[in-house]
């Protein structure tokens, strides 16, 4: 069974974001990093980059594959989890807390709520097998 | 590729088989029009004999591999030890290709390993690849790599770095976003002078060490100056055997280094096929091109070597990848490893300091010839330009007449410099050779 926090809003390309006014906080699923295996390195934006709604901000690399995350929102990247140039592997041991990715100022903050809740995004993992 | 030869009865065979009664008929596809409906112009079958004499014959034309040679500019007369050809021609070496399997790959992934250990040692740098196509399209790559690590666009590149280089460079990015800058240089010491080009706007400073006209730049101050603006350093060497005198590029402050490695055993072949060098810092490996070879353990702790880091590359990221380069030039980086192996760290370290006393001889010599000058001060390694009281051209076409290649009129690339022209000296050229061209500047004046 995955991990899936309540407080969250989930996209269909497992990653999950918190809404703290304007500012989201992205990573990916608990069902990701299960999927991906042992995650070797992040590939993040900078600061100060923007990007649209389901644009590929990075990427992450798994000893099994690389693939693109997606931001579910559009706006400008304030932070980057710095951490995981040094310690990626928290992606797989912490994925909703230390294995944080970027913090989005959101152009659109009604985005979010357009997004799934816990128990959908819980659904469509049980739809997809 | 193995010759399969068929007689005309396997052939009607083959057409049997696939319903057809005629090669014609095969290329029915073919629109009528746009085929050849001739025989090739081409001459009737020969004998082996024969065809052994016409190649002899031809190769006789190439009276120039006999006669002394000071040519360089990029391309260097260097004795390569017979073992080197040897090895090189066991068959279980003949592909290049990517070898993707490790479990069949063992003995070229290990030499691949070697040759990017011993170019890590030679450059002073962390990581290099597994080599590229030849040194102006590793140069080409270190541009766009340092665009991806800067996010910047513009590049800075002395305008003593390799003419033909930046034409490629030019040519390789001119689709892209870079905006290519030229610095000039110093007329008096033949060295990058003036830096007002570098800002914080560019993603690298990019120069030659030897220089295209044979001088040694200063590579720690360029570094510093480099990198106070947040650019990277690359430094392009075009004459290998240079790494055994010189600090290395990376004791230096260089963030990539590329050259050519033909020096390193490899015929100098018209230009080419050769094998281009690339090396950077761990930190940056993630933006470098090309393939890489590591070193991993099975869970026996048997060690073994297999590709690394492949998520950079085409064959897994497709589209995405860092750059199209996967496959390099894996016999001729063979060739090289089995060079730089065979002459160890003290024999390239002797043919250099050979190289370097033979042209400073020759330079020495050709100062003192009434008319005749050295034509930039900095300290050179084994190629010098010399100025001459008439134009270069002339100079050298009368040093042909007397059997003798004096070198390269600069004014093939640098319009201006009419009189001048680029002089190599190596460990190939004897000591009669030498005084050979020293004689006969005297005597075409």
């Amino acid at each position: 069974m995955s991990n899936i926090p309540e407080n969250l809003r989930y996209s269909k390309d497992h990653e999950w974001i918190k809404v703290e006014s304007d500012e989201a906080t992205i990573g990916i699923t608990d069902w990701a990093q299960n999927s991906l295996g042992d995650v070797v390195y992040v590939d993040m934006p900078r600061v100060g980059d923007s990007f649209g709604t389901h644009e590929a901000f990075g990427s992450v690399e798994s000893v099994k594959a690389v693939s693109e995350i997606f931001t579910p929102v559009a706006g400008k990247v304030t932070a980057v989890n710095e951490g995981l140039n040094d310690t990626p592997e928290v992606v797989n041991s912490d994925p909703y807390d230390a294995g944080w990715m970027v913090k989005i100022k959101m152009d659109n903050p009604g985005e979010a709520d357009a997004m799934l809740s816990a128990e959908e995004y819980d659904e469509y993992l049980s739809s997809i097998g | 590729m193995r010759y399969i030869p068929n007689s005309p009865e396997e052939r009607a065979e083959m057409l049997a088989s696939i319903g057809l009664s005629s090669h014609d008929e095969l290329f029915r596809s073919i629109p009528a029009d746009i085929r050849m409906n001739r025989a090739l112009n081409i001459t009737e079958p020969l004998a082996e004999s024969q065809v052994i004499g016409a190649m002899e014959s031809m190769a006789a034309k190439n009276t120039a591999a006999t006669m002394p040679s000071f040519l360089g500019a990029g391309v260097y007369s260097h004795f390569s030890p017979t073992i080197v050809d040897h090895l090189i021609q066991r068959s279980e070496f003949f592909t290049s290709y990517t070898p993707y399997q490790p479990e069949i790959s063992q003995g070229t992934l290990q030499y691949i390993f070697e040759f990017q250990t011993l170019i890590c040692q030679l450059t002073g740098m962390e990581v290099a690849n597994a080599s590229m196509y030849d040194g102006s399209t590793a140069m080409a790559e270190a541009y766009l790599m340092a665009q991806r690590v800067t996010r910047r666009e513009k590049i800075v590149v002395a305008d003593t770095v390799h003419p033909e280089y930046r034409e490629v460079a030019r040519t390789y990015t001119q689709h892209g976003d870079l905006e290519i800058v030229t610095a000039p240089f110093d007329e008096k010491t033949g060295t990058i002078s003036d830096l007002s080009s570098l800002d914080d706007k560019t993603a690298a400073l990019v120069v030659q060490s030897p220089n295209f006209f044979g001088c040694i730049e200063d590579l720690r101050s360029l570094a510093d100056k480099a990198h106070s603006v947040g650019a990277l350093l690359i430094v392009v060497v075009t004459e290998a055997i240079s790494f055994g005198v010189l600090r290395s590029p990376g004791a230096c402050g260089a963030d990539i280094v590329v050259g050519e490695g033909q020096s390193f055993g490899v015929p100098m072949s018209f230009g080419g096929p050769h094998v281009g060098l690339f090396a950077t810092q761990d930190k940056y490996v993630r933006q470098m091109p090309g393939r890489l070879c590591g070193v991993a353990y099975d869970k026996n702790g048997n060690r073994g070597f297999v590709l690394t880091l492949s998520t950079r590359e085409q064959h897994i990221r497709r589209e995405k990848a860092t750059s199209n380069i996967c496959t390099n030039q894996g016999l001729i980086a063979l060739a090289a490893t089995i060079y730089m192996e065979t002459m160890g760290k003290k024999g390239l370290q002797e043919v250099a300091v050979q190289n370097a006393q033979k042209a400073a001889y020759a330079a020495k010599k050709i100062a003192e010839i009434d008319g005749f000058e050295i034509a930039f001060s900095a300290p050179k390694f084994n190629e010098f330009v010399v100025r001459g009281p008439r134009p270069a051209e002339e100079i050298l076409a009368g040093l042909r007449e007397q059997g003798i290649i004096g070198g390269l009129a600069l004014s093939k690339y640098y319009p201006d410099r009419e009189k001048d022209f680029l002089v190599c000296v190596t460990e190939t050229n004897s000591r009669e050779q030498l005084d050979g061209l020293i004689k006969n500047l005297k005597s075409v004046l």
